[in-house]
């Protein structure tokens, strides 16, 4: 898999199949449906206990805003994923172009995954530092390989980022 | 000339006591807190667009909600708080509002 920035764009070349599925798993893995603790998490309380009244109020009215904002940030995701629909050569290498003003919803999509699937798998902050664990022998391992590979992605975005708000870069 | 209100002005009566001056001013804090999941770079930017802050000092924050396990980024009024501590949640870290002691 080779990562570089060409015009306006992060270009993603040579994502082998089974990297170019778990790219293709981001809208689905986003959603917390059904995990009461993916729930949580990503809608996590805006204020302590003793603030119940403020945090009604903001499951009433601010909660909407933030799953329409989520929602649209994975859909702007799916769009771009279609570049890795499998065509008449299902096993060859894909690439996949991220347009520079895609970049912010990218990085939410990425994270909305990453925290979903590290609350339905209740990694420890141990397993989560461990990027060297191998091989994948159960599909709770592939969760914390999706983790890694995503930061992975959100990595190269962010460089990409920085890179273009420097003018003489 | 009107002497009833010169007379009201002087000596006001005093018919509803409101909250005090210090309760009022009273600041909140914008506090973020720590999150194993989130990516200490995309922690940093985040801080450097919600807040405005130069990246040292983002960085700053986010050593501190590493190490720490929270950090105040912001203090002062309510309202201002509360808008704060919803663009952290469009961003998906771990935010709350708190009242200062």
């Amino acid at each position: 898999m080779e990562v570089s920035c060409k015009n306006g764009a992060l270009e993603i070349t040579e994502i082998d199949p089974f990297l170019a599925e778990l790219l293709r798993q981001i809208p689905g893995s986003a959603k917390p449906d059904g995990i009461t603790a993916a729930e949580e998490r990503i809608f996590s309380a805006p204020a302590g206990p003793n603030e119940k009244e403020f945090c009604a109020e903001w499951k009433l009215y601010v909660e909407p805003g933030l799953r329409k904002h989520f929602q649209d940030a994975t859909e702007l995701v799916e769009a771009d994923l279609r570049q890795l629909q499998p065509n008449e050569k299902p096993f060859a290498n894909r690439t996949l172009r991220i347009p520079r003003e895609h970049s912010e919803s990218w990085l939410n999509a990425l994270n909305q995954a990453r925290l979903t699937i590290a609350a339905k798998y209740d990694f420890t902050e141990a397993e989560l530092c461990d990027h060297y664990r191998s091989p994948i022998g159960s599909r709770r391992d592939l969760g914390l390989f999706q983790i890694n590979f995503y930061g992975f992605v959100q990595e190269f975005i962010l460089r990409d980022m920085e890179c273009a708000e420097k003018p003489d870069a | 000339m009107f002497p009833q209100i010169y007379a009201a002005l002087e000596s006001p009566t005093v018919t509803e006591k409101t909250k005090e001056k210090e309760a009022l001013d009273l600041p909140w804090n914008v506090v973020v807190h720590n999150d194993p999941v989130n990516l200490m770079s995309y922690v940093t930017m985040v801080f450097q667009k919600v807040f405005g802050y130069p990246r040292e000092k983002a960085e700053m924050h986010m050593l501190e909600v590493h190490h720490k396990g929270r950090s105040i980024l912001w203090s002062g009024v309510r309202e201002r708080a509360e808008l704060f501590v919803q663009q952290l949640h469009d961003y998906l870290l771990l935010a709350t509002i708190e009242r200062t002691n």
